[in-house]
């Protein structure tokens, strides 16, 4: 990839770029703009697009870095995914019930990026509420895979996954809640990270299952998502469940070896229902860490099988309350001439959902309500500990676990269509770390008919340093995230190149 | 677990959903398996297994009594729907 | 055979921090609408709650008050149901693990006999915000002011068997928190609330079905209420019908009540753990050093009075019951001099103003000081006490001191023995026959005739001359002459 065309830059590659004076905020902004209005009507990665703040944050940035006080993503172009709630910027959680939102408040990722001196091109596509894994769920439509149009790019991060792959923002926030940040990664052929839970604040982010959600980078290299983890990662005492915990310097690490670095491969992993391309690419990433001096050591997950069920009671469970005080009356959608507040209530909440939210919230309630409650939350909740009791266990032997980040590569969209249960056995392998609050990682790895395979890397708590290191590594010696789908390319882009 | 179009309907009236006619067999349909897919749990030995509601073992954080927030109100009722007089307003409460 | 009353209360008391309970918006009454409601109390998206721990303090002093165990490990659960007063639409409250468990409190009945109230257990919980009903073209207006100020509530054993104790046991909760200053106690504002559960049965049988008439907020609504609906019930069942459990609103004003319509379809309400909070953990060390800071609590006070100022245990326990009451008292009899004067008229003309004009000892228009002026004028014969009433009714509707009133209205009593001998001997010589009578009389029979010369020599005073002197003088004269 010719890193000198500006879109082909990493975030590290800007920062220099911007430092030297190669080129100034202003012109990379524009760049990006530009691709955005020429290439995003095929990809629909963006629910909105800032083209003014964007500018007048670019010039901002450039005139702070004239008078030397730089901070450390001054003038960084990178888009949000749209959960985050973004001060005087629509925030629509892929909904129609907030297509009319404007939070007059940042999220404290939106601010930590503000602060960093980030600019922000505009806020990404994604499953309604963060609830699906095709990016078919969203408000505003489906968005397209950049590697093959007809597929998709995997989600709820699908907007911000597509963004990154089709070089339409160096780097995008995105959230992770039973896969959402690795799996789209994992497809569109990027890097992705999910922190562990508590790492990254909440607060301002719409909330879907609130003790799973988690919110994380997405870039093209491992190197970029520490750069960006940097600045999303520390306590915030607006959010309880925020750990007080010092924040690493995520690039510290990212040059050590290998050597005796010990790979847990649980046997769970490469069960039936792999794709056998997905699980050669896996193979291979594994021998390749191998070279470098790493260990594998074959671990079992036991309760790996009760992960999807567990998670399919737990998340729906939070969502169906987070989700009620969407109800017409203080903002977004409201009804047309609500005949009394019952009728408000329903068809607010009957038009203003999906059927994947409707679907959700009402699986929920199911599993809380009387009678089940036991059955159903309880249970779950128990399997939770058993689950997370298997990754203590494993992590007593080994450094982290590797293996898949999804079964498949991008499938065709509608290829799940009625069938919510084969959707959600997509995030087979990245649930349990959800459920277990472990921080987890996807790295591309391969090929498999010309679509991308995520190698995921699940890291002990707060060892987020360990995996970023792990997959710099394999991206020292590997070139898979370097690989760009074609089509991104158009006529007339050339303006903006540096050469 | 079966689970009828009557347990929709109840579900519905909780999460204050209307479900149109038209799909509410379909929605039936995939709901059932939904919890045809979580019905798996049943299988797992969880006697004597403490539940588990967060997955970090962290205790609460707790504030010191401050007013931090100020009135913003024109700003939170410039996106509401309707408003009067400062109020939020809704069709009419009944007790 | 006759029925038997089983109640139970759950009483809500607004705790008195400056912040709400999950947010740092102000729990100031009053304000404008929606001025105090912070984008969490507006349930606005990706806000988060992060618990005040000036509610937890005031919860566990709660606790240790009425000798209950503090929960070491407490968790906040969330209840589900839509309303708009409700923004999130699940109420952030404690279910399976309350910060206070189970005790205990004492009540004095007028009787004098006392009898211990269980209390299941207490936990922390939101308030909700106001839907206003004032008709805005067909729509309600919805204040969200209220909305996450902390609430303590305190479930009771259904240990109550007829108004009497019901109200003893709501005044006695009112005595503790607003004694230890966790609540003002203004009911008429809504910082206490009662929900009162009651059911009627045959002694020895089971309990019958049970109603909740909600949102009490006054004593005297309570009392009303509760006969009103024990009437209701005996005469339900005694028609050959069948009490429904229900949740039934008392309206004051009209002394009726009605079942809550909203409330009657069968509500679940899911409650689970919220995932936005985490346990709260305290230790021994922190707890107990809650309980050394414990102020004096109404029992205690009602000892000390007894002890201190010599009431009765009637008086004590109707003047030490109260935060704001037994201060005023302390305050009056202090700077009064009088104790047993003071009591008397707290409870007598006082009480009596205050409950006429539906006020409480707090927004007394009378201060503990001007009161206690009065009675120190009463004490040294300035005036009588009959001088005093109107003294009260100028007080009452002044800022003025006693002595101001005294003067301003000519009440001064006539203390000087040499003008009241004067007037004395005026009525003596001008009551020839009435002094021959006395003298005749019999020795039994001459207090009883006392009367006439004091009206006489009262009237003669404009009702100035001190009583207690002019029977003294009176009686000295009179003696001499026989």
């Amino acid at each position: 990839m010719n890193n000198s065309i500006m879109h082909n830059k990493t975030i590290a590659d800007i920062i220099a770029g911007l430092d030297s004076g190669e080129f100034t905020s202003v012109e990379i902004t524009q760049h990006y703009l530009k691709r955005i209005q020429q290439l995003d009507s095929t990809y629909n990665s963006y629910i909105t697009v800032n083209e003014a703040s964007a500018l007048a944050q670019a010039e901002a940035a450039d005139k702070r870095r004239a008078e030397g006080n730089a901070p450390a993503f001054c003038g960084v172009p990178i888009a949000h995914k749209d959960i985050f709630c973004t001060n005087g910027v629509r925030t629509s959680c892929g909904s129609k019930m907030l297509d009319n939102f404007v939070p007059p408040y940042d999220a404290t990722v939106v601010e930590n990026f503000a602060r960093a001196g980030a600019v922000i091109l505009g806020k990404t596509n994604m499953d309604e509420f963060a609830m699906g894994s095709s990016n078919e769920t969203s408000f505003y439509g489906p968005v397209k895979n950049p590697w093959d149009i007809n597929t998709v790019p995997g989600g709820s991060s699908g907007g911000s996954a597509t963004a990154v792959a089709a070089h339409l923002a160096p780097g995008a926030t995105a959230t992770d809640t039973g896969g959402s940040i690795r799996q789209p990664a994992a497809l569109c052929g990027i890097t992705g990270l999910k922190p562990t839970y508590g790492r990254v604040s909440r607060w301002g982010m719409i909330a879907f299952a609130s003790s799973l959600d988690q919110g994380g980078p997405m870039a093209r290299t491992a190197e970029d998502c520490a750069l960006m983890l940097n600045i999303m990662a520390g306590f915030d005492p607006k959010d309880s469940t925020s750990i007080d915990q010092g924040v690493p310097d995520y690039t510290e690490n990212l040059n050590q070896s290998l050597e005796g670095l010990k790979v847990g491969v649980p046997k769970e992993y490469f069960e039936e229902g792999l794709n056998p391309g997905t699980e050669q690419a896996v193979r291979d990433a594994l021998a390749e860490l191998e070279k470098q001096g790493a260990t594998l050591v074959s671990i079992s997950l036991p309760h790996t099988k009760l992960a999807v069920p567990a998670y399919y009671v737990i998340a729906p469970a939070e969502a169906s309350a987070n989700l009620s005080r969407f109800d017409g009356a203080r903002y977004g959608y409201r009804c047309e001439d609500p005949k009394d507040l019952r009728d408000m209530y329903m068809r607010t909440r009957g038009e203003g959902f999906g059927d994947e939210v409707k679907r959700r919230i009402l699986v929920g309630a199911y599993c809380l309500s009387a009678g089940y409650y036991d059955a159903y939350y309880r249970k779950a909740q128990q399997v939770r500990r058993l689950i997370k009791q298997d990754f203590v266990d494993a992590f007593e032997t080994v450094d982290v676990i590797m293996g898949p980040t999804a079964p498949t590569p991008a499938f065709e969209f509608g290829a799940k269509g009625n069938d919510p249960v084969a959707m959600y056995l997509e995030d087979i392998y990245t649930i349990a770390t959800n459920l277990a609050g472990l921080p987890g990682m996807s790295v591309p790895c391969g090929f498999v008919d010309n679509k991308p395979v995520g190698l995921q890397i699940i890291g002990n708590y707060f060892d987020e340093s360990r995996m970023l290191n792990v997959a710099h590594q394999f991206q020292q010696t590997t070139d898979w995230h370097q690989q760009a789908p074609e089509g991104i390319e158009v006529e007339g882009i050339k303006a903006g190149d540096t050469e | 677990m079966t689970i009828e179009r009557a347990d929709i309907e109840k579900l519905a009236e909780l999460a204050r959903i209307e479900i149109n006619e038209a799909t509410i067999a379909e929605t039936t349909q995939s709901i059932a398996d939904v919890l045809a897919l979580v019905d798996q749990l049943q299988a797992a030995d969880t006697e004597g297994v403490e539940p588990m509601a967060h997955p970090s073992d962290a205790v609460q954080r707790l504030r010191a009594d401050e007013v931090t927030e100020s009135n913003h109100r024109d700003d939170f009722q410039a996106i509401a729907p309707a408003t009067e007089a400062g109020l939020y307003l809704v069709p009419k409460v009944i007790d | 055979m006759e029925w038997e009353t089983v109640i139970g209360l759950e009483v809500h008391a607004q705790l008195a921090t400056k912040s709400k309970i999950f947010s740092g918006a102000s729990t100031t009454f009053g304000a404008e609408p929606n001025t105090q409601a912070c984008a969490l109390d507006l349930a606005m998206p990706g806000t988060l709650p992060v618990p005040n721990e000036q509610a937890f303090r005031y919860a566990i002093m709660f606790g240790l008050a009425i000798d209950a165990e503090i929960a070491k490990t407490s968790v906040f659960d969330r209840k589900n149901y839509f309303y708009p007063d409700l923004p999130k639409a699940y109420q952030t409250t404690q279910l399976e693990k309350p910060i206070v468990g189970p005790g205990h409190v004492e009540i004095e009945l007028v009787d004098g006999t006392k009898k211990s109230i269980r209390i299941h257990h207490a936990h922390l919980e939101e308030d909700a915000g106001k839907s206003l009903h004032e008709d805005f073209h067909g729509m309600s207006g919805i204040d969200l002011n209220r909305a996450g100020t902390p609430l303590v509530e305190i479930v009771s054993e259904p240990d109550m068997s007829n108004s009497e104790e019901a109200v003893a046991f709501a005044k006695k909760l009112h005595g503790i928190v607003t004694s230890l200053g966790i609540c003002d106690g203004e009911m008429s504002q809504g910082s206490m609330r009662f929900d009162v559960n009651i059911s009627v049965r045959k002694p020895g049988e089971e309990l019958g079905t049970r109603t909740e008439t909600k949102n009490l907020n006054s004593f005297r609504f309570m009392e009303d209420a509760i006969a009103l609906e024990v009437e209701r019930q005996i005469d339900l069942i005694e028609d050959g019908g069948r009490v429904i459990q229900e949740t039934r609103l008392y309206n004051g004003d009209s002394k009726e009540s009605r079942s809550m319509r909203s409330k009657e379809e069968a509500n679940d309400y899911r409650y689970f753990p919220c995932p936005d909070l985490l346990p709260v953990v305290f230790d021994d060390d922190y707890i107990e050093s809650i309980r050394k800071e414990l102020p004096e609590l109404p029992d205690a006070r009602h000892d000390r009075f007894v002890e201190q100022y010599g009431l009765s245990s009637y008086d004590a326990n109707i003047l030490s019951g109260d935060a704001s009451m037994a201060q005023y008292f302390e305050t009056a009899a202090k700077t009064s001099g009088d104790t047993k004067l003071t009591a008397n008229w707290m409870m007598g003309e006082l009480s009596a103003r205050l409950n006429a004009a539906d006020l409480s000892i707090k927004h007394s228009p009378l201060s503990a000081e001007q009161l206690a002026g009065m009675i120190a004028r009463i004490t040294d014969g300035t005036i009588s006490s009959k001088m005093a009433k109107q003294v009260f009714d100028g007080l009452w509707n002044s800022d003025g001191d006693a002595d101001s009133i005294i003067e301003a209205k000519g009440l001064k009593q006539v203390s000087d023995s040499g003008a009241i001998e004067t007037l004395v001997d005026e009525v003596i010589a001008n009551s020839g026959k009435q002094v021959d009578n006395f003298r005749n009389a019999d020795e039994s029979k001459r207090p009883k005739m006392l009367g006439y010369f004091v009206g006489q020599i009262m009237k003669a005073s404009k009702g100035q001359a001190n009583p207690q002197q002019v029977n003294e003088i009176l009686l000295k004269k009179l003696n001499d002459l026989l």
